[in-house]
């Protein structure tokens, strides 16, 4: 019964959904039309019926309803309650019940609270995100149905891999879904904008924070898979260019881009066919990195999903929404002004120069994914990794590192260099000084050395806005800026200072022995056989020691896993402030001693850090901003009532009172 | 702006939907073929893998007789699937060379005496360079070698009953 | 991500069946004694494709090939051959696809001309937005 009543709640959401979207269309056509009344409370019905859904498959998983073929194949009685939740969402069905569940919930968010955008606006916004909605629940519906019910009920599911009980694979994905999700709602906002020509700096104030919100999980599951691939895979890695990878990293740079030049609509009222075309392109994108990881199409061997009939139906939904909302884009975009063009020295020049180089490397990622793959429709395999992307990209980073550097000091509309003068010495000085210091002490790659060069007046820049402010008065705002800037400066200053000073020391040690690196001394005490629920696995013992510092103990491990067979090595690793010793254990040689793999890496883990710090500044943003809008709206209202209530004495139609 | 520049995102993303689908209606293989095809066989110099046999060295295959190159293990499941195909194709008078990668000579004996011997001789690639050498990735795979010890051929993965005819069309073929 | 890599691989687990007992070449887990050398092998594997692996350089696998692979290469490396002749030598017998460093040909010129493209877009971009008279 529970199923059945999720599966009835999805078709009612779907049909209201529908409802959304015919109202808001009519609503462009005619102001009276009935239907357009409907369209807000229908936004928020259906954000209700989903979360219904939702909720009665976390429950069919909670119980686990061995009926439902979702729970037989993806679940188990015996597992424990947290990966019975996460189960729901940790296959295809499930997760893109989430994805639907957050958007309909965002959706009926929308139309319940914003009241800023003129209402024919609003009803576009709706339309779109009820059309998207749409397109989800058919998906749902009529090829992956969560609730599918098994002819037979199973006797046990099948989901107790042990391999997939991990805290952080099961809140991942959900974080990219919540970045996806508030990309959609950008999405819709820009195609109500552009579909009522109110392209207008509230258009940008409204969508801003859905828009910070998405970046703000988009970072962290970039940060969180960085850190999960260099602890997990075993070799020190923390960004491959991997096709699955740069799928989650071309959505941030569109989100990123989308995020400043809302700024500058905001601010200044230009670069508005741009905004549109980045809230189109940065969904986009987000649905592109979808159907490439699930079509199977790009990473053959990470078979998620394939299954070509998902694969096309993805396929389709992209082509329905973002062809259609580049076709208004081609129809509409000329009769939107651009607005005003920018001094070249000022804050908007500066922003305008960073969003066209996040754009720019957008497309070298893009190219650099897709092009193995154009290359085979040719008959041609080829391969495009690091070489390619690091360089390429380069182009565009670098000039928008320095950009980056100097535009929050400069002032909007027009500034001269001049003023600025002081802080821009100071920052050549640094970066001189630490180039010369650098190149004399080691002898490093260009890119590392860029990005060391680059890094260190990066984050003295970064704090330069608050210099002279009283720092209680400081906008949050403004520090979600800073503290993002800062967060990209140490982020940089990791990923350099790791490519550029890593000790790698691999050796077959024998028990007893000791290896340096780095001004450390590892020694393998023993090894040791471990056991796990449903694995066994050799365990180092290592003694490592700084200098003359306290020896530390870790212990790295080989699993072996039998259900389903599989080798993983756990690594081990001590983190000190300046950098992690990271340790793995590999087999034994034939003349009885063991492979050691031994890194140093100097500040690796400030790369994380960064990325943590680049959320936080976007949450202290969206706090800032809608704490901002908030008061705004209860000035307004204030306002408005003062003025209902001197109209009343006066004894005139309070009427009068809304059109003043 | 010019108005046609407006329709340039949608010509590029009609591009992408144009290259998606027509790599969705492809079917995916996931082997790397080697480009060695029409090339000679690199020089090398195996010693035995297995008692009893010869090794296998480039000169083996320069007698102006055709013959196939089996990539194997004894590690290797798809290998015992294949066996009594190569066994078929020994019957039908085909020289088969393999060569037996990361191999040791008991368990390659142990193999033989359990799935039987369809080889005249099989040189041990302890590193896989021989395997590398000719561009092959994986076990098992067979190549087919002309008389004069060019690579004519490769066939990836275990060879099934279907690929029998195939490769004998292919040593007639070299034969010419 | 790498997260969803792993979902991936455990939903569609592969059979560790095929897997050889021998151990690895001498030189896939050990540097060599040059500093300079051994720094040139690196940065050649971290380019180098794995082949039974996807999506993984030879530099951090664990693939008993890759290991065969790490071992030409940096016995290669310390007979004194150039980098870039053996790059050229695995291309010659796996095509452009065991390199992550496409080099020019007629396959890969897009990926060179595109980003040349790109960069002239960007300027004209920005040389139709910005340049003006400050402020209106």
């Amino acid at each position: 019964m529970i199923p059945e009543l999720g599966l009835a709640a999805l078709w009612l959401a779907a049909a209201l959904a529908a409802l959304q979207l015919a109202g808001g269309v009519l609503a462009q056509r005619d102001h009276a039309a009935d239907l357009a009344a409907t369209v807000r409370p229908a936004a928020i019905m259906q954000g209700l019926l989903a979360l219904f859904a939702f909720l009665m498959l976390l429950r069919s998983f909670v119980v686990t309803d061995l009926s439902v073929k979702l729970v037989a194949d993806n679940s188990h009685s015996m597992k424990p309650l947290i990966f019975k939740l996460a189960g729901a969402w940790g296959n295809h069905e499930g997760s893109m019940l989430l994805w639907v569940t957050v958007m309909s919930l965002a959706g009926g968010l929308i139309a319940l609270i914003e009241r800023r955008l003129p209402e024919r606006t609003m009803q576009a916004t709706l339309a779109a995100q009820g059309f998207v909605a749409l397109g989800f629940y058919a998906f749902l519906l009529l090829s992956s149905n969560p609730f599918e019910r098994l002819p037979v009920p199973a006797v046990e599911g099948l989901g107790l891999n042990p391999l997939l009980q991990d805290i952080g694979l099961a809140f991942h994905p959900p974080t990219l879904y919540f970045g996806y999700v508030g990309l959609s709602v950008a999405f819709s906002f820009a195609v109500g904008a552009l579909l009522t020509r109110q392209v207008t700096p509230e258009f940008a104030r409204v969508m801003r924070p859905w828009v910070l919100g998405a970046w703000v999980f988009l970072t962290l599951g970039i940060t969180a898979g960085s850190y999960w691939a260099y602890y997990e895979l075993g070799w020190g890695g923390w960004w491959f260019w991997d096709p699955v990878e740069n799928a989650s990293l071309m959505p941030w740079l569109a989100a990123t881009a989308l995020l400043h030049s809302a700024s500058v609509l905001a601010a200044r009222d230009a670069l508005r066919s741009w905004t549109i075309m980045l809230g189109v392109v940065a969904f986009s994108m987000s649905m592109v990195g979808t159907f490439l990881v699930r079509s199977g199409i790009l990473t053959s061997v990470h078979a998620f999903a394939v299954d070509p009939e998902r694969g096309s139906f993805i396929l389709a939904l992209l082509a329905l929404y973002i062809g259609g909302a580049l076709l208004l884009f081609a129809l509409r975009a000329g009769t939107i002004s651009e607005g005003q063009r920018f001094a070249m020295v000022s804050r908007e020049g500066a922003l305008v120069f960073n969003n066209v180089m996040l754009s720019a490397t957008l497309g070298i990622v893009l190219l650099g994914t897709l092009y193995p793959l154009l290359a085979e429709a040719f008959g041609a395999r080829v391969s495009v990794g690091p070489p390619y992307f690091n360089p390429v990209s380069a182009i565009f980073v670098v000039p928008m590192l320095i950009v980056m550097t100097l535009g929050p000091l400069l002032r909007w509309r027009h500034d001269n260099i001049d003023r600025i003068r002081l802080p821009l010495a100071i920052l050549v000085a640094v970066a001189v000084s630490l180039a010369l210091l650098v190149g004399l002490l080691a002898s490093i790659g260009l890119l590392p050395m860029l990005g060391l060069v680059l890094s260190l007046p990066l984050a003295i820049a970064a704090f330069l806005p608050l210099v002279g402010r009283r720092l209680t008065r400081v906008p949050l705002a403004s520090w979600g800026m800073v503290i993002a800037h800062f967060g990209v400066a140490v982020a940089l200053f990791g990923m350099a200072s790791e490519s550029a000073f890593t000790r790698e020391r691999l050796a077959a040690v024998a028990i007893g022995g000791t290896e340096r690196v780095a001004g450390w001394q590892v020694t393998l005490e023993g090894i040791d056989a471990v056991a796990g629920p449903n694995w066994t696995a050799l365990e180092a013992r290592i003694l490592a020691q700084r200098g003359a510092g306290e020896p530390v103990r870790i212990t790295p491990q080989a699993r072996n896993f039998w259900t389903p067979p599989q080798q993983t090595t756990e690594s081990a690793q001590i983190t000190r402030w300046d950098g992690q010793l990271y340790a793995v254990i590999g087999d034994q040689t034939s003349d009885g001693r063991w492979q050691l793999r031994l890194w140093w890496k100097p500040f690796v883990t400030f790369i994380w850090y960064g990325g943590v710090l680049i959320a936080l500044g976007g949450v202290l943003a969206i706090v800032g901003r809608v704490s901002g809008d908030l008061k705004r709206r209860r000035a307004t209202r204030r306002g408005a009532t003062r003025r209902k209530e001197r109209v009343g004495l006066r004894g005139e139609p309070s009427a009068a009172g809304d059109t003043a | 702006m010019k108005r046609w520049t407006l329709w340039l995102p949608l010509g590029l993303f009609a591009f992408f939907l144009g290259l998606a689908a027509y790599q969705l209606t492809q079917p995916k293989d996931e082997f790397v073929p080697s480009t060695m095809i029409g090339k000679p066989l690199p020089r090398f110099d195996l010693r035995a893998a297995a008692d009893g046999l010869p090794g296998v060295k480039t000169a083996d295959f320069t007698d102006g007789k055709p013959r196939l190159l089996n990539i194997w293990a004894s590690w290797c499941l798809p290998c015992i699937a294949e066996a009594p195909h190569l066994a078929s194709l020994r019957e039908q008078g085909v020289e088969i060379v393999g060569i037996a990668i990361r191999d040791r000579p008991e368990d390659v004996a142990r193999f033989l005496a359990t799935h039987g011997n369809p080889y005249m001789r099989i040189g041990a690639d302890d590193l896989s360079e021989v395997q590398l050498a000719i561009g092959s990735s994986g076990v098992p795979e067979t190549f087919v070698i002309d008389g004069e010890g060019r690579i004519l051929h490769q066939h990836i993965g275990d060879v099934r009953a279907a690929d029998v005819p195939e490769l004998i069309g292919k040593l007639q073929e070299a034969g010419q | 991500m790498k997260a969803l890599i792993a979902l991936f691989l455990a939903v569609a687990a592969v059979p560790l069946a095929a897997q050889d007992s021998m151990p690895p070449a001498p030189y896939a887990y050990r540097q060599l004694d040059d500093p300079a050398q051994e720094a040139a092998a690196q940065a050649l594997m971290e380019t180098l494709r794995c082949l039974k692996c996807q999506s993984q350089s030879i530099a951090d696998s664990d693939a008993p090939m890759a290991g065969d692979m790490r071992h030409q290469v940096r016995t290669r490396i310390a007979a004194g051959e150039e980098p870039e002749a053996i790059r050229a030598w695995l291309v010659e017998r796996y095509g452009d696809y065991v390199s992550y460093a496409p080099q020019i040909s007629p396959v890969t010129w897009p990926l060179f001309a595109v980003p040349l493209l790109i960069l002239i877009v960007a300027a004209l971009i920005l040389r139709r937005r910005i340049g003006g008279k400050g402020g209106e």
